[in-house]
């Protein structure tokens, strides 16, 4: 399996949550420890090492705050 | 470690305002990633609605203009023909090309103008707060249908794709959704055909996107999804009414 990494570009995401839900291996979830500029928990990953760099959470984000990186 | 997704240069580095799980924005970076891999950022012009995309000109990397209240595909019209070399499109929602942009859409189809036209159906008017729009469901409920639209008061909600699909000058029509991944990849794909087909000069293309409005359906953006899923679909099939194959 492909090794990926995200990237979030916090003071953007809004919370929509849309991200947590596309994930095939179910590591997107939203950071109750932190708020963003814009009074939002943003989306995040802990588990970085289970990325396999799909792309499906950076594709849903309606608001572009995701970079995937992926192991060519 | 490669880049494999990363924020398209279509889109400019403003935030946009869109409610958040608002559909809006991933409609954006499809187009906006379609003129990139089209090489035609630099020569494409934008027409922006009224309605809750009214600051898109604010939103897509390209030169954007602004149209009366569901004139964009006029505007659009007279662009195109003093610009022919360059791509032209409309970014439009239900309350304005469906309601009060009926004549202009239906026109610039039936005249075959080589423009495109994103379409984003939501089933409601989103900027103005919520009221019934010409694409709402039966049943459904909005500040100006409470109990919920009936067919007796406001008639079926009207099919856009389809009506359009009946002109010969609309060469390509399309139905969509960006509810989940896959649809997105459709969603992008078809737009980037009706790209091509104007890029080809062969006439007026149209996608109908089908989007969420959170905010006013009133439940949360992962519900959204699920509610268009379940609700609009069935009544706005997906999929394509006309290539330019069958369109000569």
């Amino acid at each position: 399996m492909a090794k990926g990494k995200v990237h979030f570009d916090d003071d953007k995401c809004k919370g929509c949550e849309l991200c947590t839900t596309v994930c095939p291996v179910n590591i997107v979830l939203m950071d109750k420890e932190r708020i963003n500029a814009k009074g939002y928990h943003p989306a995040t990953v802990k588990e970085m090492e289970k990325c396999i760099g799909c792309t499906n959470c950076a594709m849903i984000c309606p608001d572009s705050v995701i970079t995937v990186e992926r192991e060519k | 470690m490669t880049v494999v997704y990363e924020k398209t240069k279509g889109l400019t580095e403003k935030q946009t305002h869109y409610c958040p799980g608002c559909t809006h924005g991933v409609i954006h970076k499809l187009v906006g990633e379609v003129l990139v891999e089209l090489g035609i950022l630099g020569k494409t012009v934008g027409v922006a609605p009224v309605g809750c995309s009214v600051l898109a000109y604010d939103y897509f990397n390209c030169d954007m203009h602004e149209a009366a209240h569901g004139r964009a595909p006029a505007v659009a019209t007279g662009i195109k023909r003093v610009l022919p070399d360059h791509a032209v499109f409309t970014y439009q929602g239900d309350g304005d090309l469906a309601s009060i942009g009926t004549a202009e859409i239906v026109h610039a189809a039936h005249r075959g103008e080589k423009f495109t036209t994103i379409f984003v159906n939501n089933a409601i008017y989103g900027m103005t707060g919520g009221q019934m729009a010409p694409t709402t469901l039966i049943g459904q409920k909005a500040t100006t249908s409470p109990y919920g639209r009936s067919v007796a008061d406001a008639g079926m909600p009207l099919r856009v794709s389809e009506m359009l699909a009946t002109i010969d000058g609309a060469v390509f029509v399309e139905r969509v959704s960006v509810h989940d991944v896959p649809n997105i990849r459709k969603a992008k794909k078809a737009i980037k055909k009706a790209f091509e087909v104007q890029m080809e000069g062969k006439g007026f293309g149209i996608v109908e996107v089908l989007s969420t409005c959170p905010t006013n359906w009133g439940i949360s953006p992962i519900e959204s999804l699920s509610w268009l899923k379940e609700n609009m679909i069935p009544y706005y099939p997906l999929g394509n009414f006309r290539t330019p194959e069958e369109g000569k």
